[in-house]
């Protein structure tokens, strides 16, 4: 008795029976496969796709573009937001242009994207690199002019010079607004790989999926859903990783 | 009522100084538009000489120690401050992000820093937390780190912005002790601005009221630190006074015509 008290009141209740009613209904033929196959199905699906490799290899090809995406993105992101950050005449010149670029829908630009790179790998990373700039751009750059004014002036007392400030003071100061960025980053990456693969993929998740959609294959689209769900989980947890061995100073996680 | 004490009424005589003086301003004025923060003030503190800046809030205090610490832009005036000089703040200011040692090495240059900062640490009583991450600190603890971190670049002048402000009482006194103790021990000059009467008759060889810009009234306390028990009191009264107005014409020193001492 006490066990069902325990697990109708457990957060794992929930989702569970969900899943309980999904498998029911698929073995009573009230959710015909071809609308969604069932959760069995999908496991073996998946273990199958797991064993021949051909997720793996696919999914490869699809952490590699997030990757090269972000790395791109992020990298400009930084720079944009040292150059606004650090200097009025840098703000001027670029933070401007970077609330343009805010308002424009990254997934809008794709078809240009298109005309402009073709349909292979180039307008996929570019499009991530387009969308994972923004967040770290405007977090390091506001983090960067939030850094405690006073601390600045503490350093300044004891004859630091402005790149001894930028060094010790101000770039340890936005550290944690640049994670937050970072953060956002990474699901928008993920979110914009999803539609990215979509054009004319010839490998990775987006490929695995339109190939399942064009075989009815309802299977193969659950797992690749399960896999993006994966990457985002995997993504958050990298961004703590980072937290917590870059902020290990803050009195949260001092006393953690 | 002890002789020594003059209680502000007669322009005390400066000591004669062999050596010049650590700091010099002359007819230093500081503006912020139109509102005139500092007019026309001269003063002088001599080597190795223990000073304390009083006044109300809003009486250029923070604004004259900003100057002599150089952190405000003195161009085209009559300013000579040392090179060698740090401050401690009210807010220890200590980098969050920076171990307890580190923080006191900051901007340290040459070998052994980190020897250097370990060395200040020990003379505050904190080598128990080189290692420590200044949030954890408390109040009285991190005001000693913002001292060690002072006083490891022995400086000629040491500003001491209101640094016991923020500490309870008993933390306090045990910080004044202290305080006296790296002074003896370093002899920099020392510029304190407090609002605490009582702080500055235990502590200062030489008491500075700032009102409304000026220096209105100084006086150097000629008795022995250990036996000024009775002294605040008095000179409580008499800076009300002052303040108020009320006495202002006999009482106010003038400083010395152009302020050559």
């Amino acid at each position: 008795m006490s066990f069902i008290n325990k697990l109708v009141n457990s957060r794992w209740f929930s989702p569970l029976a969900l899943l309980a009613a999904w498998e029911a209904g698929s073995r009573l033929g009230l959710i015909p496969e071809r609308t969604l196959a069932a959760p069995s199905a999908v496991a073996g699906t998946l273990f199958g796709m797991l064993v021949s490799g051909e997720l793996p290899s696919n999914l490869a090809v699809s952490f590699g573009r997030v990757l090269t995406g972000l790395a791109i993105g992020v990298t400009f992101g930084v720079v944009f937001a040292l150059i606004a950050g650090l200097s009025r005449k840098g703000e001027a010149a670029v933070d401007p242009l970077m609330q343009i670029k805010r308002t424009i829908p990254t997934l809008a630009l794709t078809p240009l994207f298109i005309v402009w790179f073709g349909i292979g790998e180039t307008p996929k990373i570019a499009l991530i690199a387009f969308a994972s700039m923004f967040p770290v751009y405007l977090n390091l750059y506001s983090g960067i002019r939030g850094v405690d004014l006073r601390l600045l002036e503490g350093a300044r007392s004891f004859g630091l010079s402005r790149a001894e400030q930028v060094w010790h003071v101000i770039l340890p100061g936005a550290l944690p607004s640049l994670l937050v960025g970072l953060r956002y980053s990474l699901s928008i990456a993920i979110l914009v790989l999803v539609v990215a693969e979509q054009i004319n993929a010839s490998a990775g998740l987006g490929y695995l999926i339109n190939n399942a959609r064009d075989f009815m294959r309802t299977d193969v689209i659950v797992v690749c859903l399960i896999v993006y769900a994966v990457l985002g989980l995997a993504a958050d947890w990298l961004v703590r990783t980072i937290e917590n061995r870059a902020l290990v100073w803050r009195p949260s996680l001092v006393k953690a | 009522m002890d002789a020594r004490l003059n209680l502000l009424n007669k322009p005390s005589v400066p000591a004669a100084e062999a050596e010049p003086p650590v700091v010099r301003l002359r007819h230093f004025t500081r503006r912020f538009g139109d509102n005139t923060i500092l007019a026309d003030l001269n003063l002088d503190i001599a080597p190795g000489e223990f000073v304390a800046l009083l006044g109300r809030s809003g009486s250029g205090k923070t604004t004259l120690l900003r100057t002599l610490a150089g952190l405000d832009s003195t161009e085209g005036q009559d300013v000579t401050v040392p090179a060698s000089r740090a401050v401690v703040f009210q807010d220890a200011r200590l980098l969050p992000w920076k171990k307890v040692w580190r923080n006191v090495a900051l901007g340290l240059k040459g070998k052994d820093v980190k020897a250097r900062a370990v060395a200040a640490l020990e003379e505050v009583g904190l080598d128990h937390r080189i290692d420590a991450w200044p949030l954890t600190l408390s109040g009285g603890e991190a005001q000693r780190v913002a001292l060690a971190r002072a006083l490891v670049r022995e400086p000629k002048l040491l500003l001491l912005d209101e640094p016991f402000a923020a500490l309870d009482a008993l933390t306090r006194i045990r910080m004044h002790r202290l305080v006296l103790d790296l002074w003896r021990a370093h002899k920099p000059a020392v510029l304190m601005v407090t609002h605490d009467v009582d702080e500055a008759v235990a502590l200062a060889d030489r008491i500075l009221v700032l009102d409304e810009g000026r220096i209105c009234a100084q006086d150097r306390i000629a008795i022995p630190r250990g036996e000024r028990g009775e002294l605040a009191r008095p000179y409580r009264e008499k800076f009300l006074q002052i303040l108020e107005g009320s006495v202002r014409n006999d009482a106010v020193i003038p400083f010395p015509a152009g302020g050559a001492q």
